[in-house]
């Protein structure tokens, strides 16, 4: 039994402490929010028209997001970890660039490069497809915020992967492709689905990019994020406060099936599988801003 | 080859989202020339702007590093009931969009709310104002310094203490001689991403600051300021400026990793 | 399956790390490759498996020349030194692996896997997962996935390298019966001397990318064949001097040399239990001063420092250390009673020659 000094113990209540104050405290004041009406007013308020259309098109861009996101992370996770070729140093640096760069400048370069005064803006139009103040644009940001997650996720198992069991596959008798959907596969999902999931609660919050490629046209380009601003911005906390819930609340699920997910088998779950209680990778979700 | 064909694609891939939006950018805010860039990178409003960003950086980066070493530390040497549901708390703030986290702070001190009514007697304003601000980047770049510390002092673990300890040093001097520089680069690793993300805040500054020009206008309010009042050659210069920043800050950020990188093996 | 490799060689960009090696393997034989690290012991194994394909040279298994064949048409199992088991299946799954690729069907799979358990000693454990599992076994599980699709090759790279020293001998034992039972053809690589001896029918010594020897362990100890195997297998002690007038003479040993030329250059080694002590300073012709004692468990290990400052080491078994009362510091006599010189490059004379030197008795130089 492990006996505390007094410094140990005051460590504790601060950390504690200012954990509670800065990040419980806040929860709690939206949780309490949400229940002074009652559930009856909460399913109102997002049921309304304008907060539904919000909430689905948000939902519908974020897993799009995901779904691409995935493919080509894991595309990509798998390139800068097999294989070696000039630039691939400049690659790898450049997928931390969406967590060093703020939403809003993110919002300001896609709606530069993609709108209609340029050649590839121009270009777009000509086949009909319009990216800003249109749904399309709302995945384009998602995706360059979410980016680095899946392949940040994906190449430390990758790396981790031994070769070993691979050729132990080979020695059995199993050509490459098996071996990929049988082992490596398998090996890596934690880290997939890791990648993926944080993807989507993050494509979900996302709001200074999406604000300015996508503009803020109700029932049209209206994500959820931006929706709840509108509300604040026209003192309706009621209307802030339900969406916001339910975004919060799916967040939550997601993170708490991942958690459930990636559990080393054999136990209580024996068909998912993460087996150490690894620590996280090292680039985090930067920025939801 | 498939070989090439992979490599290819993500060059493709990373060209299209990334390479190509950045140089768009750089581009586009040259477009009326240096002259226009730089007065509109040194007009008051935005000068303020880059002021108070830096304000609110410098404060928050010195709260997570006292307050993230010290959670760190408390959550990886020492067990209690509650450990792992601190731990998964810390990890909140990167779920929560920034509008509702600014939002929540709003409820929180609103002017009918307890805390609100409470500061509002000190004659203390927390909403549209400093304070506010600054809780709100707090609550957005707390994990970051605790979560690159963790998997360091879990490798690390307790020798090198317990030698210096055998070798006669106390408490204050194991940790600033022996514990302080083991964690180097997660500091700066930590560090890194907080003024990333400290200065790229937006979303919940915004709802919390009420964006009143020269007052709680940060960088990131001045640009999409300039944006929505059409002043695009504005936007796109602050932007422009806070982007060069980014990069200054990812050569940091890599170094860092590696040398993180380097600590752990 | 026999397996026969000639003129074999392997490049890695310009590191020669398999040089001309050429040896013949038995049906149902346990050979084993010997060799410190970068011998080129492993690169062979590999090159046999076909997980890696060769520079120059053939690989023949079972008569067929087997170069272009990919690991997976070989029928081979291999056994790696740090498992490999597939780390998100149970026991029984990564078993019938092999066997699943093969499509056998499951009422064929089960009786199969169930009959490997046994032999391993896994049962009751086929559901667990690896991270379940203690290192000796999850190297017998290895083991028995290898064996699961009744391969023609047994491969082992050093298999027992990454389990601690009691779950070693144990799992040396396991092998040798497993052998005895299967009478697989098997090859093992390790660059423990005393495993290869232990457990080998035969041994193939390796150094930088070259085979040194092959022999069985009998052989490859008593008469090791190059300056290198001598060095690497047992102890050894080793002088060099010139032969002068049919002699070579090093400090006050002699050592006779009827068949070499005058003036070459030798090198001269007799095991450590040839060097015979005796506390009785007139017993043997030979001073020295006993320097350190050696507890060995089976024997003791003496350190004696001749007059000329040469060190040389000599083993002597229980019984003979307790006729005696020997301390360190204590001034002793010793005899070499066999001795052979080791082959050198460009040396003229036969290696029958040296033989015979070993076979010429007590020596009282």
């Amino acid at each position: 039994m492990a006996t505390y000094t007094l410094l140990q113990l005051a460590l504790r209540s601060a950390a504690i402490g200012y954990v509670s104050l800065l990040i419980l405290f806040p929860l709690a004041a939206i949780a309490h929010q949400s229940f002074i009406g009652g559930i009856d007013h909460f399913i109102e308020d997002i049921s309304t028209p304008q907060a539904s259309s919000a909430l689905v098109l948000t939902l519908e861009a974020a897993f799009l997001t995901t779904v691409i996101n995935a493919l080509f992370g894991t595309l990509s996770a798998i390139v800068l970890v097999r294989y070696e070729f000039p630039g691939r140093w400049f690659l790898n640096a450049l997928v931390d660039l969406p967590f060093a760069i703020p939403t809003l400048v993110t919002g300001l370069m896609i709606a530069a490069i993609y709108g209609p005064t340029t050649i590839l803006g121009m270009w777009l139009q000509e086949g009909n497809i319009t990216l800003l103040y249109a749904k399309p644009g709302i995945v384009l940001a998602m995706l360059f915020v979410t980016m680095p997650f899946t392949i940040r996720s994906l190449q430390p198992v990758l790396m981790e992967l031994e070769r070993e069991q691979e050729e132990a596959a080979f020695s059995l008798g199993a050509s490459p492709w098996t071996t990929f959907w049988k082992v490596t596969v398998p090996s890596v999902l934690p880290g997939l689905l890791t990648g993926v999931f944080l993807t989507f609660v993050r494509a979900l919050g996302e709001f200074g990019s999406i604000v300015i490629v996508a503009g803020n046209i109700p029932m049209k380009t209206q994500v959820a994020s931006v929706y709840v601003y509108g509300e604040i911005e026209s003192y309706n906390p009621q209307g802030a406060t339900s969406v916001s819930v339910f975004i919060l609340l799916i967040s939550f699920l997601v993170l708490v099936l991942l958690e459930r997910l990636t559990r080393p088998p054999g136990e209580r779950m024996p068909r998912w599988f993460r087996w150490s209680k690894r620590p996280l990778p090292m680039i985090h979700p930067s920025e939801i801003g | 080859m498939t070989r090439r064909l992979f490599i290819g694609s993500v060059w493709f891939y990373f060209a299209l989202l990334l390479i190509g939006p950045i140089l768009y950018l750089a581009v586009q805010s040259f477009d009326e020339g240096i002259a226009a860039f730089w007065r509109e990178v040194t007009k008051p409003e935005a000068l303020h702007g880059f002021m108070l960003t830096l304000e609110i950086t410098a404060i928050v980066l010195v709260m997570n590093l006292v307050f993230g070493t010290i959670t760190a530390l408390v959550l990886v040497r020492q067990h209690f009931t509650g450990r792992t549901i601190l731990s998964g708390v810390i990890d909140l703030p990167f779920s929560v969009s920034p509008v509702i986290a600014g939002f929540m702070l709003i409820l929180l001190f609103g002017p009918e709310t307890i805390l609100g009514t409470f500061f509002g007697t000190l004659g203390v304003k927390v909403l549209f104002a400093m304070p506010a601000m600054v809780l709100a980047t707090l609550f957005a770049t707390f994990p970051f310094v605790v979560r690159e510390l963790t998997p360091l002092l879990q490798t690390i673990g307790t020798d090198t203490e317990e030698a210096a300890r055998t070798l006669g040093a106390n408490e204050w001097q194991v940790f600033l001689k022996v514990t302080l520089p083991m964690l180097r680069w997660g500091f700066v690793y930590g560090a890194t991403l907080t003024v990333a993300r400290a200065i790229g805040e937006f979303g919940a500054v915004l709802v919390v600051s009420g964006n009143i020009l020269m007052l709680t206008q940060t960088a990131t309010l001045h640009i999409y300021q300039s944006y929505v009042d059409f002043n695009y050659v504005g936007a796109n210069a602050v932007a422009l400026t806070l982007l060069a920043v980014s990069f200054a800050i990812l050569t940091v950020l890599e170094l860092a990793k590696a040398k993180t990188a380097a600590t752990l093996t | 399956m026999k397996i026969e490799v000639r003129g074999l060689t392997k490049q890695f960009g310009s590191v020669q790390a398999v040089s001309d090696v050429s040896f013949t393997v038995k049906e149902g034989e346990l050979l084993g490759l010997l060799g410190p690290s970068g011998s080129g012991k492993t690169t062979v194994l590999r090159l046999i498996a076909g997980l890696e394909t060769p520079s120059g040279g053939d690989i023949y298994i079972d008569g067929k020349r087997v170069n272009d064949l990919s690991v997976q048409d070989r029928n081979i199992g291999f056994v790696f030194q740090h498992y490999a088991l597939f780390k998100h299946l149970t026991v029984f799954e990564n078993i019938a692996f092999g066997l699943k690729i093969k499509k056998w069907k499951p009422a064929e799979i089960e009786p199969r896997v169930a009959e490997l358990l046994s032999l391993m000693s896994l049962d009751a454990l086929e559901h667990r997962y690896p991270h379940q599992l203690s290192g000796g076994q999850r190297q017998r599980v290895a083991i028995a996935r290898s064996l699961a699709p009744r391969p023609s090759v047994l491969l082992l790279d050093e298999p027992f390298g990454a389990v601690d020293a009691k779950v070693r001998q144990e799992l040396r034992e396991w092998l040798i019966r497993l052998h005895d039972r299967l009478n697989v053809t098997s090859l093992f690589v390790t660059h423990d001397q005393e495993e290869a001896m232990e457990v080998s029918g035969r041994i193939i010594v390796f150094s930088k990318g070259k085979l040194e020897q092959i022999g069985s362990p009998a052989e490859v100890y008593e008469e090791p064949a190059t300056e290198f195997v001598a060095r690497f297998i047992g102890a050894m002690n080793i002088l060099e001097g010139h032969v002068l007038n049919g002699m070579v003479k090093i400090g006050s040993l002699q050592f006779p040399a009827p068949n070499i030329s005058d003036h070459v250059h030798v090198q001269v080694g007799f095991r450590p239990y040839y060097v015979k002590v005796a506390e009785d300073p007139h017993r043997y012709r030979q001073p020295a001063t006993l320097r350190h004692i050696y507890f060995l468990g089976v024997a003791y290990r003496l350190e004696i420092e001749t007059g000329e400052g040469l060190i040389l080491r000599s083993r002597m078994n229980k019984e003979e250390f307790r006729q005696y009362r020997l301390e360190v510091g204590q001034p002793v006599s010793f005899a070499v009673t066999h001795f052979r010189f080791l082959p050198q490059e460009g040396m003229s004379f036969p290696s029958s020659a040296s033989s015979q030197l070993l076979d010429a008795g007590p020596l009282t130089p």
